[in-house]
């Protein structure tokens, strides 16, 4: 075990963390936000990345090329959004089904293949792995994709103060209020749906970008590492960070720890196969820890409604 | 002002739990009217209400608020007739929200919501005096999230939302109910003060006699899904609880059975 080889792969842990850190940002907006788990994710994470991948090879613009993956995974988010409040299928069967269906959408995208690699060779990328090192600060991917989740963060911070914004945040909290206070829950459901299947979308063309390919695969398991970032940020910094431009920063961040730490893991010598174990043991515990407390040692509560009204 | 035709509405229909909630109701009220609502359990006094409210279709029948027909309207169309507070003190507000977020929610009932600011800071100030008034001390946690206030400062402030934006009909469902006497009261009397203040044309649903004879200018009294009894005006003033136990073993021909309107005598 050498620690230089360590140091070594830790620009790349950041830059992947971060590229994730928009992807849970992402989550954050269905699982905290909304209040509903939503797996589409894991078709979007894969979606994304075989568009941009098309579009490049089909000699698109690199930002259109993008864009268009984003608008993809809004579509992911719509399809969901339609199957929960249009067919009234529960949400987390709707995404699971979204995400089966993207699964042969993905495939067909990428010509039947289960990966198609672009090099940053052929194509100009907005991001690489081989730019972590050794390249201007500003060709640097890690400051590229820390550019985007600065703005990211800045436009959801914006919208979620807005008048519809607000509405999402409430029908998330309190869907009967919502209606008497006349929101139309439902459109607000799908819309939070889509920004964050489009958030995904985003995060998926840029790790497609920075790997050299797409892969059909690549979403496997996105829900749980999203859910793991959340987890993560919320716990580590949820003393400090209380404004909510700063927690979605500490879900990016939450997102940075993970790949930090998984980076330590696989040089620490674990077998690389018992990376998706890992993470699910590790979200499994993070879910756990407020049930247990809650059930083990919550303080009696008292009981009837206060009187201080 | 409000008209409900001949409303039927039966629950889980073709199971075991077959339960007709509304029974050809008939009900209209006048422009600024107060009527209580009581019956005993399963009477369908809230089912009335969440009928009007929209929270689901009726059967049969129809509803018209000032002459618009509203019995096909979604719930949160219908809302920008009406104000709501429920029984439930968590069922009103947004918990993880701000008193002051949830107040400008309520202030755009009805409203196309886009993408202007959620708050401004003028309504920040209006909602500090609107609260001043409510007594409860709340206009110095105006930013403070909703679910750290007690019921009965929940249901004030789900009592101001509601009428923020001045609603053609108040519908108060056994909005006391959840609360210890001395604060249900104190929330009653606000109720009071509100409807008479914007002059609100209001539905109250209550468990307590006493209660519904001291407030409105008006009183229903239902039983399997009707309104078996209505009485208003002069009669209303003079009415006491023994009266209504009477009628009500009149009209049902069974005794009321309901243990906390008793006990509440």
């Amino acid at each position: 075990m050498n620690i230089s080889s360590l140091f070594n792969a830790m620009p790349g842990a950041v830059a992947q963390g971060l590229i994730w850190g928009i992807m849970a940002i992402g989550v954050y907006i269905t699982y905290k936000i909304q209040d509903v788990a939503d797996l589409t994710v894991d078709g979007t994470m894969s979606l994304g990345g075989a568009i941009c991948v098309l579009m490049l090879t089909n000699g698109q613009n690199i930002w259109v090329s993008v864009i268009l993956a984003t608008l993809a995974g809004m579509i992911a988010g719509l399809v969901t959004g339609i199957l929960h409040t249009g067919m009234g299928i529960p949400v987390i069967l709707s995404g699971i089904l979204t995400q089966l269906g993207l699964y042969s959408i993905n495939l067909k995208i990428l010509g039947g293949k289960s990966n198609q690699a672009v090099s940053a060779d052929n194509y100009d990328l907005i991001i690489s792995l081989r730019y972590v090192k050794g390249v201007p600060f500003y060709r640097n991917s890690i400051f590229i994709v820390a550019l985007f989740v600065i703005a990211i963060i800045a436009i959801l911070y914006w919208f979620f103060g807005t008048e519809r914004g607000c509405s999402i945040r409430a029908t998330g909290c309190n869907p009967n209020m919502s209606r008497a206070q006349g929101i139309n829950t439902n459109f607000n459901t799908v819309l939070g749906l889509m920004i964050s299947n489009g958030l995904v979308g985003l995060a998926s063309a840029l790790y497609s970008q920075y790997q050299g390919f797409a892969d059909v695969n690549s979403g496997r398991g996105a829900i749980v590492i999203g859910l793991a970032a959340v987890i993560i940020g919320t716990v580590v910094f949820e003393k400090i960070f209380h404004n909510f431009a700063l927690k979605l920063l500490a879900v990016a961040l939450g997102a940075v720890i993970y790949y930090v730490v998984l980076q330590i893991v696989i040089w620490l010598g674990l077998d690389t196969n018992y990376l998706k174990l890992l993470s699910a043991l590790v979200v499994a515990i993070f879910l756990a820890v407020p049930y247990w407390k809650q059930k083990y040692l919550a303080k009696p509560a008292k009981k009837g409604a206060d009187t201080n009204a | 002002m409000l008209r409900i035709n001949n409303i039927y509405k039966t629950f889980n229909i073709g199971t075991i739990n077959e339960k007709t909630a509304l029974n050809g109701t008939c009900l209209t009220l006048n422009e600024g009217d107060f009527v209580t609502v009581i019956g005993g359990n399963g009477a369908g006094k809230s089912t009335l209400l969440n009928a009007v409210a929209g929270t689901w279709f009726v059967d049969e029948g129809s509803i018209l608020i000032d002459d618009v027909d509203v019995t096909k309207m979604p719930e949160h169309k219908r809302a920008r007739f009406l104000g709501r507070v429920f029984q439930d003190p968590m069922m009103g507000t947004a918990a993880t929200m701000g008193i002051d977020e949830n107040l400008a929610l309520a202030a755009r009932r009805g409203q196309r919501r886009g993408l202007h600011a959620g708050i401004s800071r003028a309504e920040r100030e209006r909602y500090k005096e609107q609260l001043t008034e409510l007594d409860l001390g709340l206009e110095n946690r105006l930013t403070s999230k909703v679910g750290l206030l007690s019921g009965g400062q929940r249901q004030a402030l789900t009592l101001l939302m509601a009428t923020l934006k001045k609603p053609k009909l108040l519908l108060l469902d056994e909005h006391t109910a959840a609360l210890d006497p001395k604060t249900a009261a104190k929330v009653l009397a606000l109720s009071d003060k509100i409807v008479a203040e914007h002059n609100l044309t209001t539905l109250m649903v209550t468990h307590n006699m006493r209660d519904a004879i001291a407030h409105g200018n008006r009183l229903i009294m239902m039983n399997e899904g009707r309104v078996v009894l209505d009485i208003g005006g002069e009669e209303k003033k003079k009415l006491t609880v023994e009266d209504l136990l009477e009628k009500f073993e009149a009209v049902s021909g069974e005794e009321f059975s309901n243990d906390q309107a008793l006990l509440s005598k």
